[in-house]
């Protein structure tokens, strides 16, 4: 378990920030560029000293600026992946996977032995001997993984990592990424500035903005009580896993989520996937809606939430099959009368929902 | 352009061939055994080997401190170290006479410590120091600057100590300009004239480098100016040679930086 408190400034900016990350879980940290995700990672890495607060990992202190505790990077069983790898260009991949076990003084004989069980798990097993240059974006993830992971740390601090790979690749590795991180040992922060991947590998998810957390929390929590408009518009979204059923006439697929389904445009898709359906996208009426949506739901109004920042729009949760959550303007609610209990249709159109496969298999060829 | 590239070719040639066919390839190697060409030759290769081996040792951490630590005055110190540069020997020579000699600023402290430096073959190896530092420690500091910052970082998350990432991280990465830097800082030491006969004077065996034997031949053994003035040029072409065709594997970056396992 890791759990910390850190500030820092650096010129007008300052974060000041902290959260729990559980045993064996993936935290992922999101937000946009200058939020203070990097820092924030530097600062759990020991490569930056914190202005002030702690942090406590498996209840040991790595810092703790009132103690006068700072235990620097080479001291802390972190593994650090940074954005680009930053794996080291006059090594090969089994030379960089085995520095650290090199620094710490593993006998040759052992960390040759640790190295290629790990290049093993992570599928790099023929490439030992290529350099960085010679290695796909896929492939020098992996290495940059494995070489954090050989040390085998309590805590795995990700920064971007899907982020230098082209939109094949990342579809590819994002499901490669999850298995993997589901099998280890170590806590891992994740950070990102994509929504659906701080959704996908976040178990629960840490929102920065401007340098302050604004909500801890499952993706469900995010969704029915956003806490910020940030989080509304890009984290507060119906995010349903599923998987692919059958096709339809008209260029549209099924996919069953929880006790419905629902039905998307057809990319040639099957497996898992996972749905996103903005709270916007949503329409509730008291009637069955007529006309072009394709994804109709009945079902009990369970509460509406202001949101932030004014409270102008509402959140609606919607005890439906699968559990929705709209969002309407103030005028809408009160012209509906919307209220908890009251039974309605939510509907949305299928070229409304993003449609994310779950694994590489989950893309048809073609 | 093609003739003005022709007009500098043969410029720059033209001496050199001059040289060459002064004296006869037999007559140059028979000089070879002239205790006044192999004294001078002695003399020159050990001081300039000492001088560079001098300047890797105590250039490369400076360099490194000035291309990574921000501090006040490094731009000030960063330019000092460049002046030997473009300063005239000999005036680098006086320099270090006024500074080293017997009647100069640290020439009593040297004196109590029963050191008298010029006049001396370690006087030589001063000035060579002085002179062919910055043709070391330039090129050095750029190369560790050039080095991501964030291998290191990495190197420290990977339980890395400093020393440790320095030998197999950054000293790897830079080595194709520290290795380039030498040979040049050692060329130039090979060279040296102005600074070696102020401070270290011209006296045969002891500070008379190969660049002062041929100044003082070519007014008493025109043939011994020639032969020394050939091997000069001989050794500084082989150096810049060698860095221009020296194979990657040896300049590149391709060690394996001492880690286990193959």
């Amino acid at each position: 378990m890791l759990d910390f408190q850190v500030a820092r400034r650096q010129g007008e900016f300052e974060l000041a920030a902290g959260f729990t990350v559980r045993d064996r879980t993936v935290t992922a940290v999101v937000g946009e560029s200058g939020s203070g995700k990097t820092t924030l990672l530097r600062l759990l890495a020991g490569l930056t000293r914190p202005d002030a607060g702690r942090i406590v990992a498996d209840g040991i202190a790595w810092a703790d600026v009132q103690a006068g505790i700072f235990v620097p990077a080479a001291g802390r069983p972190v593994g650090y992946v940074p954005q680009d790898h930053a794996l080291f260009p006059h090594l090969d991949v089994h030379d960089n996977v085995a520095f650290g076990l090199a620094a710490t003084g593993v006998p040759d004989r052992v960390a040759r032995a640790r190295v290629g069980v790990m290049l093993e798990r992570l599928g790099l097993g023929g490439l030992s001997r290529r350099r960085p240059h010679e290695l796909s974006g896929g492939q020098q993830q992996r290495t940059a993984l494995a070489r954090a992971l050989v040390l085998e740390p309590r805590l795995l601090l990700l920064d971007e990592p899907l982020a230098a790979l082209d939109v094949q690749t990342r579809r590819a590795v994002r499901g490669q990424l999850r298995e993997l991180l589901g099998t280890l040992a170590c806590d891992t922060v994740y950070v990102t500035h994509s929504a659906s991947e701080a959704l996908t590998f976040g178990r629960e998810i840490a929102v920065l903005e401007r340098g302050r957390l604004t909500q801890l929390g499952s993706a469900e929590q995010l969704m029915r009580r956003p806490a910020s408009a940030y989080v509304a518009e890009f984290l507060g979204v119906n995010f349903l896993r599923g998987a692919v059923g059958d096709r339809m006439a008209g260029g549209l697929l099924t996919v069953a989520v929880g006790g419905g389904r629902v039905l998307v445009p057809d990319a040639n898709l099957a497996g898992a996937v996972t749905l996103i359906v903005r709270p916007r996208d949503i329409s509730i009426s008291r009637e069955p809606p007529a006309g072009s949506p394709r994804n109709v739901f009945a079902g009990v109004v369970d509460e509406l939430i202001p949101e932030p920042p004014a409270g102008e729009l509402l959140r609606v949760s919607l005890a439906t099959e699968p559990p929705l959550v709209a969002e309407v303007t103030r005028e809408a609610a009160d012209a509906l009368g919307l209220g908890p209990g009251m039974r309605v249709f939510a509907s949305f159109k299928a070229t409304g929902v993003d449609v994310i496969p779950d694994t590489e298999s989950a893309t048809l060829a073609g | 352009m093609i003739a003005g590239t022709a007009v500098l070719a043969v410029f720059i040639v033209l001496p050199f061939v001059a040289l060459l066919l002064r004296v006869s390839p037999t007559a140059v190697v028979a000089r070879l055994r002239d205790p006044v060409v192999t004294g001078a030759l002695r003399l020159s290769l050990v001081t300039s080997l000492v001088a560079t081996a001098i300047v890797i040792a105590i250039g490369t951490p400076a360099a490194y401190l000035l291309a990574t630590r921000e501090f006040r005055g490094r731009r000030l110190l960063e330019t000092l170290c460049d002046l030997p540069m473009v300063l005239p020997p000999t005036v680098a020579g006086f320099a270090l006479l006024m500074a080293f000699g017997r009647a100069g600023l640290a020439g009593g402290a040297l004196k109590a410590l029963g050191i008298q430096l010029p006049f001396t073959t370690a006087a030589v190896v001063t000035a060579q120091v002085f002179m062919g530092a910055p043709f070391f420690v330039a090129p050095a500091r750029v190369a560790f600057a050039g080095i991501d910052p964030r291998l290191l970082d990495v190197a420290a998350t990977l339980r890395a100590s400093e020393g440790f990432a320095f030998t197999r991280v950054v000293l790897p990465l830079a080595r194709p300009s520290l290795v380039a830097g030498a040979a040049m800082c050692c060329a130039r030491a090979l060279g040296e004239f102005g600074a070696t006969i102020t401070f270290a004077g011209n006296l045969p065996g002891t500070t008379q480098t190969m660049p002062l034997a041929v100044y003082v031949a070519q007014q008493t053994d025109l043939d011994a100016a020639v032969v020394l003035s050939i091997l000069l040029l001989v050794m500084s072409f082989g150096l810049l040679w060698g860095l221009k065709a020296a194979p990657t594997g040896w300049l590149g970056n391709r060690s394996r930086a001492g880690l286990p396992g193959r």
